[in-house]
């Protein structure tokens, strides 16, 4: 009885243990983001800011988007780009609940990016965290918006003629509350910007960026997931007050986290004076 | 009840506030804009909102994950958007969302011919998406029907949690005309089954005897998983034949056993007729009082209005039609229904006679498209 205690984990509680094992390679980086989204959600639980029955996971199609295969809240799996629009139904139809989209580079940025541009337009009241892995990694290897230039893909294999889309830098132009960036190389920061998002209204978007060493890994010469882990975690700084011109990120250069917006503009909700 | 005097699209938009609508999310396109407008007025005052999304890719959607927060939902747009929100309704199909999704048609395909109504997309509304499914179309004729029918396309989304697609067109939706409006309380209007489990024991995809799961919603602590991939009844993804053979069974299934409830169909003189025209929407407005004029000449002849265009409750079509000698199917389109009407029609003679126009169909074409095979 006593051992069976000791092998739940403290953030078991907030998933579907009978679905595990889940479906992401070893040394994805994907599980670290979600468990560290998982703690700062358990924070805010504790506080009694959030009521874990209000909580509502929204997800695109993608190896990201199977986040809402494991959370034991209310979850919705939906069609690939299309998770933030469905998320803005569910938070219009019922203001009383915490919506938190999770998606890929692709899902909330390639085929999804008109609507994360008018969610943030709106400043929607919602919650948006995209992890970049840099590849279509469900699909096998493929362009993203937000791959590097040069660089080989399955659909780019001469090498990648178009620059990256810097979202970072995009949902900073609009009228977002909140843009910030993390890596799963520092899961603190993860957390403590979700926990922050979470306190606040209006559009919020955090970027993490991930690694995927079965499949980027695999493009750029480092499959080995722990060699990956390094590489990126060497190149990436966390300034405390970065501005926006330092948001591109370069391989070569380093990659900037932190919290790039910070505002308190009127929400969607408060502008239709709703919740 | 009271007396009121609207257009097509405005009796839509005072039926769906009666049937409670709470959720529309839409973007403009003729001949659905005006619908959109008279809500974004309305809606609001009876605790709705109305959202102008980027695209009707998101309208649908938005309006899916609205009744999955509880309310009821719903989008209106014309052929073009109807396109593009394909892959949305097949998600309504698959995880049973229950949305109405109004279609104006005009004059196709691409862009067509925004202001003219045609019946060219009847196979759109029935097929639109991916996927093998059933989902109820309803065809109105008139100003009164697009009231009527709206009302039975929440009822039916609701019932059978199921997207419905009401199909006007612009003939329809800016025609003007008398009609009695419902107060509230004057017809039923239903609502989705709640489960009667505690949510550890609730299996959100495992059906009642009607093959309808009941449907817990976000917020009230059931943990619904709303899965857009084939799913067992917890919801969860499963890649073999035997989940997905039940899955499709059951979505088809659950359409055609409510067939008694969904389907509707409108008989003139049919009983003693030989012969039996079939219509539909704007086109059966001018059959009508063409079949009254050849019987007046002594002709016997009646006339077969469909309200419900899929699923047909085909045992009460073909005891209709397989009487008469012949059936004539009259249509705006290069024969659709009357494909599944040749099948039906048993032993008559089934002709197909088009009436292909942009403008509401004159009485004499109609009249030849008719007596030609008389
Ligand atoms: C409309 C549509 N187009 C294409 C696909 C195929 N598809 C599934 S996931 C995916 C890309 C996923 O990439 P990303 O969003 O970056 O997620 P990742 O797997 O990298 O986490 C694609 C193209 C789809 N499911 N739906
Ligand atoms: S393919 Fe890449 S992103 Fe997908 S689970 Fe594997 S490592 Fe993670
Ligand atoms: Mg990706």
């Amino acid at each position: 009885m006593a051992l069976a205690k000791l092998t739940l984990h403290p953030l078991d509680k907030y998933l579907r243990t009978d679905r595990l094992p889940h479906i992401w390679c070893p040394g994805c980086g994907i599980g670290i983001a979600l468990g560290a989204m998982l703690r700062a959600i358990d924070r805010r639980i504790n506080e009694g800011k959030l009521d874990r029955n209000k909580v509502v996971f929204v997800t695109g199609i993608g190896c990201s988007a199977r986040v809402s295969f494991y959370v034991d809240f209310d979850s919705a799996h939906t069609l690939h780009g299309r998770a933030i629009p469905f998320a803005t139904g569910v938070k219009l139809a019922n203001p009383s609940l915490e919506v938190i989209v999770v998606g890929g580079d692709g899902d909330i940025a390639g085929i999804g990016g008109n609507h994360l541009l008018h969610a943030a337009k709106r400043n929607m009241d919602l919650f948006v965290v995209m992890i970049t892995n840099f590849v279509y990694a469900m699909t096998g290897g493929q362009l993203a918006p937000t791959t590097p230039l040069k660089v080989y893909t399955t659909t780019t294999p001469h090498g990648n003629p178009e620059p990256p889309l810097n979202v970072v830098k995009l949902v900073a132009s609009l009228n977002a509350n909140y843009v910030a960036r993390a890596s799963i190389t520092t899961p603190h920061y993860i957390e403590m910007f979700t926990y922050k998002a979470l306190g606040m209204r209006g559009f919020r978007f955090l970027e993490v960026i991930s690694t995927c060493p079965e499949v980027y890994g695999r493009h750029i010469g480092l499959r080995n997931p722990v060699t990956m882990f390094e590489e990126l975690k060497k190149r990436v700084k966390y300034k405390p007050n970065p501005v926006i011109d330092e948001s591109d990120i370069d391989w070569e250069k380093g990659i900037v986290i932190g919290e790039y917006v910070v505002r308190n503009n009127p929400s969607y909700l408060d502008l239709v004076k709703r919740g | 009840m009271r007396r009121e005097f609207l257009s097509g699209n405005r009796a839509i938009a005072e039926a769906a506030i009666l049937s409670g609508l709470k959720f529309y999310a839409g973007y403009p396109i003729t001949p659905a804009s005006d619908l959109m407008e008279y809500l974004a007025e309305k809606l609001p005052s009876y605790g709705g909102i109305v959202v102008q999304f980027e695209d009707e890719i998101a309208s649908i959607n938005a309006a899916i994950g609205a009744s999955w927060a509880g309310v009821k939902a719903m989008t209106a747009t014309s052929g073009p958007g109807f396109s593009l929100m394909a892959e949305g309704v097949s998600l309504a199909v698959a995880t049973e969302t229950p949305v109405v999704v109004v279609d104006i048609m005009r004059a196709g395909p691409s862009t067509g011919i925004p202001t003219k109504a045609t019946q060219s997309d009847v196979y759109q509304a029935r097929w639109l998406a991916h996927g093998d499914y059933t989902i109820p179309v309803f065809a109105p004729w008139s100003v009164q029907d697009c009231y009527d029918m709206t009302i039975k396309s929440f009822n039916v989304a609701e019932k059978f949690r199921t997207p419905v697609v009401l199909l006007s067109d612009a003939n329809i939706a800016h025609m003007w005309e008398t009609l009695y409006v419902r107060e509230p309380g004057e017809v039923e209007i239903i609502e989705r089954k709640k489960p009667s489990v505690p949510p550890e024991e609730y299996r959100p995809y495992q059906p009642g005897l009607d093959l309808v799961p009941p449907m817990a919603v976000f917020g009230e602590g059931y943990k619904v998983i709303v899965e857009s991939l084939v799913h067992d009844e917890l919801g969860y993804y499963r890649q073999d034949s035997v989940t997905y053979r039940e899955m499709i069974a059951r979505l088809n299934e659950k359409i055609r056993r409510g067939v008694g409830y969904i389907y509707e169909q409108e008989e003139y003189w049919v009983e003693d007729s030989d012969a039996v025209v079939v219509a539909y929407g704007s086109t059966a407005r001018m059959v009508y009082p063409v079949v009254k004029a050849l019987r007046q000449k002594g002709a016997r002849v009646g006339f077969l209005r469909l309200k419900t265009l899929w699923p047909l409750d085909e045992e009460r079509l073909w005891r209709a039609l397989s009487r008469a000698g012949k059936v004539i199917v009259v249509e705006n389109n290069t024969g659709r229904v009357y494909l599944d009407v040749a099948r039906i029609a048993g032993s008559a003679r089934t002709f197909f006679s088009p009436v292909i126009t942009v403008d509401p169909p004159k009485f004499n074409e109609v009249m030849e498209a008719v007596a030609r095979w008389l």
